[in-house]
């Protein structure tokens, strides 16, 4: 009778362990549709997006896709500032989009590969902010930051952004603002005015 | 008593069926080119840590203990390893550029400084996976030589 009880509590364990990973396997598959969905809803609204842009570029020769990313990008920063893990976890998921769409198609032969370079790295370090607590999310703002610093340099900006530092945080990290006023996104409320504007970029 | 006896049964049969379940085993005969070792001058001691410590899942190739040939756990760490493999795949390492392997290698020395990798569940079996501070500075050293040489 001890034999049947030890091998039934055995299988049990088994049975659960499986249903467990079954759960697991459901899981993704649930959040994989809801990926693709949204992705979906996105590209939607991006079709508009796209006809726009390319009068816009027409126009003025301005990078749309660029705007929006520097858009996002300062969403996200902003949420790091505020301390918002929460925040920073969407925008990252916002900003990994908009980057992965970035046209780079009307750029010469060596910035193309110098862009798709930066999209890959910049696009990780947006998945990994999307799903990270905040000193994890405020590691990877960093290699981000430099991303898009040297996106801007290629693709350029229609209005003023300020390069700012700070040179405590990991031997010093820079960032993006859009005012010159320094409101630090790597420590947030706990040291919000450390840093200084190195560089003005038009 | 005849109910949980059939349960058992039934669960048994279940645990056996799932055995023939094929996997896709992370096994690789060749060294690639783009190897982390081959294109590094890698001192030795880092070499056979990283290799203990990192290439089960980071790597074309894994050393299988025989429980992880058996279901349900082999599912469990096919999943892990393929996650690890999206993440970082030593083997493939020359494929990545300056710009990503800088990343790849800052993300390397966060990870082992803050003691998230290798994992808890790793280290639990593989006791000789895990790093003794003296083990740690040097991996560390080097690889942060390495990030600052790109």
């Amino acid at each position: 009778m001890k034999i049947l009880k030890t091998t039934t509590e055995i299988l049990a364990m088994a049975f659960l362990a499986l249903t467990v990973m079954s759960c697991k396997d459901i899981k993704k598959e649930n959040s994989n549709t809801k990926g693709s969905h949204s992705e979906m809803n996105h590209n939607n609204s991006d079709g508009h997006h796209n006809s726009d842009k390319k009068e816009m570029v027409m126009d003025n020769n301005q990078d749309d896709d660029a705007v929006m990313i520097l858009n996002d990008y300062f969403n996200l920063k902003n949420a790091l500032v505020s301390d918002d893990e929460a925040k920073a976890k969407e925008y990252g998921g916002v900003l990994k989009q908009s980057i992965s769409k970035l046209d780079i198609s009307k750029y010469n032969k060596q910035e193309q590969e110098e862009l798709s370079d930066i999209i890959e790295d910049a696009v990780e370090h947006a998945e990994h902010i999307s799903e990270s607590p905040m000193p994890h999310q405020r590691e990877h703002f960093k290699i981000l930051s430099k991303d898009i610093i040297d996106m801007v340099a290629i693709t350029g900006t229609t209005t003023k952004l300020y390069e700012q530092f700070c040179p405590m945080y990991d031997g010093g990290s820079a960032w993006l603002s859009m005012s010159n006023e320094v409101k630090n996104p790597y420590y947030g409320n706990k040291m919000l005015k450390c840093g200084k504007v190195q560089r003005e970029i038009n | 008593m005849k109910i949980v006896k059939i349960i058992a049964l039934v669960l048994l049969v279940a645990l056996v069926g799932i055995q023939f379940v094929p996997t896709t085993r992370n096994q690789s005969n060749t060294v690639l080119e783009t190897d982390f070792m081959l294109v590094n001058n890698v001192p030795e001691t880092v070499q056979k840590k990283l290799e203990v410590s990192c290439y089960d899942c980071h790597s074309n190739n894994t050393q299988y203990p025989w429980y992880n040939k058996v279901q349900p756990i082999a599912w469990f760490l096919e999943d892990h390893i393929k996650e690890g493999k999206a993440e970082l795949n030593f083997n493939e390492w020359d494929s990545l550029s300056n710009r990503r392997k800088k990343s790849k290698l800052r993300s390397i020395i966060k990870q082992i400084e803050s003691g998230e990798m290798p994992l808890d569940s790793y280290t639990l079996i593989h006791k000789d996976a895990k790093f003794s501070k003296k083990e740690m500075n040097e991996i560390i050293n080097f690889i942060t030589i390495l990030k600052d040489s790109l």
